[in-house]
Order: structure tokens, then C-alpha cells, then sequence
């Protein structure tokens, strides 16, 4: 800038109005990436007619960019079994996604749930919560997620159960603080003095308010669990055999590294981009819906 | 301060306490047999029966969480089935290495972090700030299974500068520090970062600034000094959570610590390493939570005299 601006306001206004942009575009980016990984997660295993357990041993280790003997072009290499790399991977996505969605449903519902209760009434509830919560900290979230697997065995539900329970504390405790911070306001003392009982003042009255940091975390924790669910399957004691996951096509490759190096490399990619999507959209949401944490 | 070291000394040993109970229920609920898996498909019903007699299983199911109590305190968590040693031996064998994992990869973070946190804030939403944010935004979302399977195929496969696996060298220690090292990196550099620039509207700050005194001096008399306090309690924790990620790093790298260990105990059931491997790391994640809140309160006396 060579010519300083004659009011002092211009400057802070287009200064606001960039971080507004910006806001927008690290919402809508990381949008449309899940948007379109979702799709493809959706549709490509279908239209490959993928399948996990097909053994194709003369189309085996084919490099990205290969053409196959029935002369489809296999986009991102084949595995060790001869499956197309990119069907597998979006196949691998879906799971991710199912497992994530429902990790986050059910943590989500049954933290909030606990949580605001807890934050509500306090008393006995309250510092059960707290000292679970204690415990649970004290345990490295992959730690219980392992050894809950292991006892558990393998399978999408049973991943599913593993990570809502190493999950809830989070939107408990996040729902917790919020009912302690909004329950002495005074809309909440209005509800009452109108003879509201405790479920509407819970349900109608902080949860609404409680909210955007709800979603907040929701939004973060979608992109831990995909990764816990990967860290899992990649140990061996997450999805099953025969059930694709990103997880366990990276541990596949391990073995292939010297000679097939895209089998482990590429579905971590994706495994990336989803997770940054994720992250990205969490640090979005929160500066839009608190707009004082906008300027770290 | 000593009513506030005794509450926080009851509070670690009822965690601890919490943990060995949830260890319990969990490993109970085991599907198998854990007899009948020492035992094998082939053994008798009498045969099974003194097995169970001898492991304890068919007594009362709270007089078994007693002796588990009593176990966890003397460290006494039964011998391990597939290697006939106590399997406290085999986690006193392989704790070291992974201490030693632990350690050096929280200082080569804070090694690479301080730097990096301190320009950043220095230039604050500059071209050098927004390099390091989005950074470290990258390297958080980094799978570290993953990474540790990139770097053994670009540093050890492809280029062959170093060895992939076991604790044979001090080069072996390179990669799996470093996957471990990533994460913390991070998240260091981020909070450097914001506590930097958080301290630098404070008070003392504009003091310092309004006496004349030059904005190196500021920064490492009053802000660094400041800033860092919140960073002990991020290492502390930090130190627990590469305890648990050195299980995934460990089983990348064959590397024979604790969360090898672990894992290998897992796939062989063999169900007394698993609780004592389990146990001893929340032990240790407690243990060094402990120190630090200590250190914490000693340092800040506004934390000891809040509650």
C-alpha cells in the first residue's frame, strides 16, 4: 500500500470483511470435501462392484495408471490380492464415515444427555460424572479403545460401542459447562418464574444455548474417531476381515512396501484429507459461532 | 500448599484405583475361557478344573477383584501363559525403551517447537505466522501409523539412511521419535504461539514496553516466562498420551517397548501381560500428572490457593 487511507475505518472494515470470506471458504472447502469424499464413498464401490473378499491374483501389485486384462484402468494400482486400490479406499471411506457418524450420535446424545443433568441438578451425579471423568483422562483414549477391542472382538458395532464409550466424556463435559455457565442467567430465571418445570428449562431452555459449542467439538470429534477407527483396524483390532477400512488396507501395504508402495500410501492421503477437512471445519464453525475466539 | 499436595495425592491414588477396577470388569468379560485357553481344546474336564482352581477362577467374583487389588499393589499380576515369566517381567523389560522413546521425542519437541512458536507469534499473521499455523494444522491431522509407514519407505526403503526397525542402534531411534515427536510439535508451536500473543496485551507487557524497554528484552524477560507456564501441564499430559500413541508407533517401528508389548499380548490373549501393561502405563500417565499439578502449584500460587 503506498497510498495510506484517509479514515481510519476503511482499513478495519475490509480487514473484517476478508476474515468474513475467510470464514466462509474454511467452511465451504472442508464441506465439500467430506461432501464429495461421502459420495464417492456412497457410489464407487457400487459402480466398481467392489468386493472384498475377490481374489484376482493375475491382476496383483498393479501400479497407479495400470490397465487391466479386462480393460479397466486401475487408477490408483491394485493391492496383494489384485482389488482396485481406489474402489477399496472409497469402500474403506464409507466405513470410516458409517462409524463416525454413529460414534458421534450415539457419544453425542448420551454425553449431552449426562452432562446437562449433571450440570443441572450437581449433587451426586455431578461428582460421579466428574470422577468418571477423572478416571477416563487418566487413560490414554487408545489405550481403553485397544483393550476394549480386544475383549470385545472385531467388528463395525463392536468399534462403534468401543469409541462412544471413549468419547462421551468429551460432550459431557462440554455440556456440563455450559449448563453451569447459562443455568443463573436471567432467560432461564424467567422460565422458571413462570413455572416452567426442569425438563422444559433443560430441554427448550439451555439446550439451544448450549449448542454451538456442541457442535463445535461434534465437528472435531468426527475427524478422532475417524482416525481412532483407523489406528484400530490398522492394529488388527478394529473392523473384521473381509470389511474394508482404511486402517487395515494401510497395514496390508506394509508388507508390500519395497515393491507396491501405493497400497499403504494413498489411503493414508485420504485418510488425511478427511481428517484435515474436519479440523479445518471445527476451526471454522467455532470462529462463526464465537466470533471472540476469531483472532488466535 | 500441604492440604493441596494430600487432595491431589488422594485424588491420583482413587484414579488409580478407578483404572485397576475398569481393567478388572473389562478383562472379566472376556468371551473365552481363559482356562480353557491356557489349557487347550484337548484338555480334560478335570484338568481344566484344577487350572481354574490354580488361576483362581472359580472362587467368588469379589473375592478375585480383592487378590486383583492386592496384586496391583505388590505389582503381582499373575506369569504370562505364552512365556511362563511373571508378566511383570516382561513390562519391567519393555518400559525403559519406551521411556526412553517418550522422553526423547517431548524434547526434541520442545526443541523444534520453541522456535518455531515464538517467530510465529512474533509475526503475527505475517507470511512466517500463517506458514507455521497451517503447518502444524497439517501435521496434527497427520495418522502417525501412517506417517511412520511414509518415512520407513522414503528413509529406510528407498533412500536406506536408516534401519527400519528393533533397538539396535541409536539411529533406530530416529523414526519412531520422530512420528512420536510430530504430534507434540504441533501442538506446542500452536500454544507457544497463542500464549505468546494472549500475554502480550497483558499489563506488564505495556509497562515494560512504556519504560522504553527494547521488545527482545520483553519478550524473554516477561513474556516467554509467562507464556510457558500452561506449557508444563500440555507436556505433562503430552508425556501420557505418547505412551498410549507409542502403541501404534512401537507395533510400525517393531520397536520392543511397552505398547509392542501390548498389542502382541493382545493377539495371543494372553490376558495377565494386557492388565499389567495397561495398568502400568495409566500408572505412569497418573504418576506424571501428579508431578506436574505439584509443579504446577508451585509455580503458580494462584492455582493452590483457588480451591
Amino acid at each position: 500500500m503506498t497510498t495510506a487511507p484517509t479514515t481510519s475505518a476503511a482499513p478495519a472494515m475490509t480487514k473484517a470483511r476478508r476474515s468474513r470470506w475467510g470464514v466462509h471458504t474454511r467452511t465451504l472447502v472442508p464441506c465439500a470435501i467430506i461432501a464429495l469424499i461421502a459420495v464417492g464413498a456412497i457410489f464407487v464401490p457400487v459402480l466398481y462392484g467392489y468386493d472384498p473378499l475377490r481374489v484376482d491374483l493375475a491382476d496383483r501389485l498393479k501400479p497407479p495408471g495400470s490397465v487391466l486384462p479386462n480393460g479397466s484402468i486401475a487408477v490408483f494400482g491394485t493391492d496383494q490380492i489384485g482389488s482396485d486400490l481406489f474402489a477399496q479406499m472409497m469402500a474403506g471411506a464409507r466405513v470410516s464415515l458409517i462409524i463416525g457418524a454413529a460414534t458421534l450420535a450415539i457419544a453425542g446424545v448420551i454425553g449431552v444427555l449426562i452432562g446437562m443433568l449433571a450440570g443441572y441438578y450437581g449433587g451426586w451425579l455431578d461428582t460421579v460424572l466428574m470422577r468418571v471423568a477423572d478416571i477416563q483422562l487418566a487413560f490414554p483414549a487408545i489405550l481403553l479403545a485397544v483393550l476394549l477391542a480386544a475383549v470385545l472382538g472385531q467388528g463395525v458395532l463392536n468399534v462403534i460401542i468401543v469409541l462412544s464409550i471413549s468419547n462421551w466424556v468429551v460432550f459431557a463435559r462440554i455440556a456440563r459447562s455450559q449448563v453451569l455457565a447459562l443455568k443463573d442467567r436471567e432467560y432461564v430465571e424467567a422460565a422458571r418464574t413462570l413455572g416452567l418445570g426442569n425438563f422444559h428449562i433443560i430441554f427448550r431452555t439451555l439446550l439451544p444455548g448450549s449448542l454451538p459449542p456442541i457442535l463445535v467439538v461434534g465437528t472435531v470429534e468426527l475427524g478422532h474417531v475417524v482416525l481412532a477407527e483407523a489406528a484400530l483396524s490398522f492394529l488388527g483390532v478394529g473392523v473384521p476381515m473381509g470389511t474394508a477400512s482404511l486402517g487395515s488396507t494401510i497395514a496390508n501395504g506394509v508388507q508390500y512396501l519395497s515393491t507396491a508402495w501405493w497400497i499403504s500410501t494413498l489411503p493414508g492421503v485420504l485418510l488425511l484429507l478427511l481428517v484435515l477437512a474436519t479440523g479445518v471445519l471445527g476451526d471454522a464453525v467455532r470462529d462463526r459461532l464465537d466470533p471472540r475466539l476469531r483472532s488466535l | 500448599m500441604l492440604g493441596y499436595v494430600i487432595r491431589r495425592i488422594l485424588l491420583a491414588v482413587f484414579v488409580l484405583w478407578g483404572v485397576s477396577t475398569v481393567v478388572f470388569i473389562i478383562v472379566r468379560l472376556v468371551p473365552a475361557d481363559p482356562a480353557l485357553l491356557i489349557a487347550g481344546d484337548t484338555a480334560t474336564a478335570d484338568q481344566l478344573a484344577a487350572l481354574r482352581n490354580q488361576m483362581g477362577l472359580d472362587r467368588p467374583p469379589l473375592v478375585q477383584y480383592g487378590s486383583f487389588l492386592g496384586g496391583v499393589v505388590t505389582g503381582d499380576f499373575g506369569s504370562s501363559y505364552t512365556q511362563s515369566v511373571p508378566a511383570m517381567q516382561l513390562v519391567a523389560q519393555a518400559l525403559p525403551n519406551t521411556a526412553l522413546l517418550a522422553f526423547l521425542a517431548v524434547l526434541g519437541a520442545l526443541v523444534v517447537s520453541f522456535p518455531l512458536g515464538v517467530v510465529a507469534a512474533v509475526r503475527v499473521n505475517r507470511p512466517i505466522d500463517r506458514i507455521v499455523t497451517t503447518g502444524s494444522l497439517i501435521v496434527q491431522a497427520l495418522p502417525s501409523f501412517w506417517i511412520g509407514v511414509v518415512l520407513l519407505l522414503i528413509f529406510s526403503r528407498t533412500l536406506k539412511w536408516l534401519p527400519s526397525a528393533d533397538l539396535t542402534s541409536a539411529q533406530s531411534l530416529i523414526l519412531p521419535t520422530t512420528v512420536l515427536a510430530l504430534p507434540l510439535i504441533a501442538l506446542l508451536t500452536r500454544l507457544i504461539r497463542s500464549g505468546l500473543i494472549e500475554v502480550n496485551g497483558e499489563g506488564y507487557i505495556n509497562t515494560a514496553r512504556a519504560k522504553g524497554m527494547r521488545e527482545p528484552a520483553i519478550l524473554f524477560t516477561h513474556a516467554i516466562r509467562n507464556a510457558l507456564i500452561p506449557i508444563i501441564t500440555v507436556v505433562g499430559l503430552a508425556f501420557g498420551t505418547l505412551l498410549g500413541g507409542a502403541v501404534v508407533t512401537e507395533t510400525v517401528f517393531s520397536f520392543p517397548g511397552i505398547g509392542k508389548l501390548l498389542v502382541s499380548s493382545i493377539h495371543v490373549r494372553d490376558y495377565s501381560v494386557v492388565q499389567a501393561c495397561v495398568i502400568v502405563i495409566a500408572a505412569a500417565f497418573v504418576l506424571i500428572n501428579l508431578l506436574v499439578d505439584l509443579l504446577y502449584a508451585y509455580l503458580d500460587p494462584r492455582v493452590r490457593l483457588a480451591k
